[in-house]
């Protein structure tokens, strides 16, 4: 790469070597960039299983019965079935694959809905201040502070009643998933609006007339964006494990409608019991193994935006001026890595 | 030497007026304890908007089973045909007062099921933070110590998998394995029945098992009681010691390449001590910050969990009442969690106040 070779002056690093996660992974070295890899290639699996879907799983997910004739409930895995039949009659491994496609579609919804939201009012309430960012902040604080799970059953109560079909159950889940996530997005960009307000090309874009909203949408969102791929990717694991425990309470999606892996672990509680532990790993394994890779990348791109942790032989090869290689301005992006002075 | 020694109280002028207006520790706690009531009081008032959008509670609940006419008596004996704004006033009084409404499908006062279900949830979530801190802490030390080195990284693979891990998905394997295979503790429950009765039967029960238990004096209810604590307590204090590790590994990583370390080190210190008292006391304070973040988390975690081992908290009646459609019931438990977490943020932002004289306004 030709990252490494860059003296100060001479021409910007290339496009591609700039991307957020290539430009990590160049910077990464051992163990930092094992994680990296395991990461990445576990959310690749994961996300073409859930594109191929209809392609590789075997059955339907509310599949009960083929050319031979009804599956049958509880059949350990088998030739015909390879993770064995559910308590309902399905096959697992369809429904495990299928819930990928469920998981994708809500995480996109979601993480793209609380991006919108909690970007516009974060940067509306850090650029203009006052009663109204007073009142945000307080807002959201408190929405923060409760326990997320709780919050996204409420909203999923007034949203859809609690049980739905397909899309609206999609629907329910990313927008409870989304209130969750808004104070997040909304903390970040409003404290790095704050920042960049007092810079002096905003000052000058002011004094040569620009709107309001020139200035809030050219000057300062796209230097406040800097931390979103890492927010995003730590949000994104995170909405599959509310989703999960949403199914798992019993507001999911009906099994008809789609493949849940939370609506499927809900109704193992009880195979639990009698020993039959097929209904409960695969679905189980697919939130882990999802989780996992995303929080393996999001901690990974933490990791080498925080320079105190950083390897250490990295620090020599982490190339460019430090504004350019350090993803959160001003030191961190979470609470847990202060460390006192 | 770990802490910031007390200013000599006259140094310079400006100093001194800085320390007589903002530093007294009483007004810091005056101030944080005004600021719960907007906490409680958004949080409360969301809760009731949210609920009420779907429409009354009790065509709720019995939508289906009562005819129109039944149903609108039914409402208008509660009350819920008054206009919606006398109903929140009057809904914000009541908590207020300590009263949080009766649940629609089992006809009880909401306080009394929180109150016996609270215990059980309190007493859960206090068992599982002794296991994150027994597991979390001494492996973040091991693993900032041998920072980027073998322990470090099987301990952060545990530490992610531990968040990658949903509860309840630990909760079923632990209960698969010790439960139904191993037949080594019990399937659910916080307590076999015999020993329930005889906690029953004591004058002074607190419904804390724990404690009840030790009162009875007899060692094999006490021995019950704890082998049904093990797994809920373990699947969720798993979740959270993974967050301790990490929260531990990174600020002990910080505080170890810090020039008192050095210098401890100089002196001969021994490096245990240097991990364990010089690096690891001021790392603290972040980590007692985080806890109360926790506070939330764990709340959910426990939901998820009383649902796995039938431990009858409020997350186990919250899931009843969901299924109930019973929402008056749900936003009593909802608005008490609510108190719950205000007052621990409360709490831990004192804690932290008092520890490092900084963290103040």
């Amino acid at each position: 790469m030709s990252t490494t070779t860059m003296v100060p002056g001479v021409r910007k690093r290339s496009l591609w070597s700039r991307l957020p996660v290539v430009a990590q992974l160049n910077q990464s070295v051992g163990l930092q960039r094992g994680m990296l890899v395991t990461g990445l290639v576990l959310t690749a699996s994961f996300v073409l299983t859930a594109i191929l879907a209809p392609l590789i799983s075997p059955f339907g997910f509310s599949q009960l019965r083929d050319a031979n004739g009804a599956f049958g409930a509880q059949n350990p895995p088998s030739a015909s079935h390879l993770l064995g039949t559910t308590v309902g009659g399905y096959d697992v491994l369809s429904r495990v694959i299928w819930g990928a496609q469920t998981a994708l579609m809500v995480i996109i919804i979601a993480v793209i809905l609380s991006i919108f939201a909690g970007v516009l009012l974060g940067l509306v309430s850090g650029y203009f201040g006052g009663w109204l960012d007073r009142l945000f902040v307080v807002v959201f604080d408190a929405v923060y502070a409760f326990p997320s799970l709780l919050l996204a059953i409420v909203m999923s109560i007034v949203i859809s009643g609690g049980r739905s079909n397909l899309i609206g159950g999609v629907l329910a889940a990313a927008i409870s998933i989304t209130t969750v996530f808004i104070p997040q997005y909304f903390r970040v960009i409003r404290a790095e609006t704050v920042r960049i307000k007092a810079e002096a090309y905003v000052e000058s874009a002011r004094v040569l007339g620009a709107s309001n909203s020139r200035i809030m949408f050219r000057h300062v969102l796209r230097n406040a964006t800097r931390t979103l791929p890492l927010i995003f990717t730590l949000n994104a694991s995170e909405a599959i494990l509310t989703l999960a425990g949403l199914g798992f309470l019993g507001f999911g999606i009906e099994p008809s409608a789609a493949a849940e892996w939370g609506y499927d672990l809900n109704k193992a509680v009880s195979d639990v019991s009698s020993g039959i532990w097929w209904t409960a790993l695969f679905p189980g394994v697919a939130i882990v193994l999802a989780v996992l890779g995303m929080t393996l990348v999001g901690e990974s791109l933490n990791d080498l935006a925080d320079p105190r942790l950083r390897g250490r032989r990295s620090v020599a090869k982490s190339s460019g001026v430090v504004a350019e290689t350090s993803v959160a301005p001003g030191g961190t992006l979470t609470d847990e890595s202060e460390v006192p002075q | 030497m770990t802490t910031v020694a007390a200013r000599p109280p006259a140094q310079k002028a400006p100093r001194r007026k800085r320390t007589s207006s903002g530093g007294g520790i009483g007004r810091y706690i005056l101030i944080r304890f005004a600021l719960i009531f907007p906490t409680i009081f958004i949080l409360v008032s969301m809760v009731f908007w949210l609920m009420r959008a779907t429409g009354d509670p009790i065509t709720a609940a019995l939508g289906g089973r009562l005819g129109p006419d039944q149903l609108a008596e039914r409402i208008q004996a509660a009350g819920y045909d008054r206009p919606i704004l006398v109903q929140y006033f009057e809904y914000l009084g009541q908590i207020f007062t300590g009263n949080f409404g009766t649940t629609i499908s089992t006809n009880k006062p909401v306080t009394d099921v929180l109150l016996t279900s609270g215990v059980a949830t309190a007493e859960l979530v206090l068992y599982s933070l002794v296991v994150a801190f027994i597991i979390g802490i001494p492996l973040g030390l091991v693993a900032a110590y041998w920072r980027d080195k073998t322990p470090d990284a099987f301990l952060r693979i545990f530490a992610i998998l531990a968040y990658a891990t949903p509860v309840f998905f630990s909760a079923l394997l632990l209960k698969l394995v010790f439960s139904v295979w191993l037949k080594v503790l019990p399937v659910a429950g916080r307590a076999s029945t015999g020993s329930e009765l005889q906690m029953q039967l004591l004058p002074g029960k607190t419904g804390i098992y724990t404690i009840d238990a030790l009162q009875t004096g007899n060692p094999a209810i006490l021995l019950d009681v704890v082998s049904h604590a093990v797994l809920p307590a373990l699947a969720l204090g798993l979740l959270t010691a993974g967050v301790f590790l990490r929260l531990v590994r990174t600020n002990v990583i910080g505080t170890l390449g810090a020039d008192y370390v050095d210098s401890g080190r100089s002196r001969g210190v021994s490096e245990y001590r240097l991990v364990t008292k010089h690096a690891y006391r001021p790392a603290l304070i972040p980590i007692i910050t985080v806890i109360g973040l926790q506070i939330a988390l764990l709340l959910s975690g426990a939901v998820l969990t009383e649902t796995v081992f039938e431990w009858k908290g409020l997350g186990f009646q919250l899931a009843q009442f969901l299924t109930a459609r019973d929402f008056v019931a749900v936003q009593g438990i909802v608005a008490l969690l609510a108190v719950i977490v205000a007052l621990s943020n409360f709490v831990v932002d004192i804690i932290a106040a008092v520890i490092d004289p900084r963290v103040r306004y």
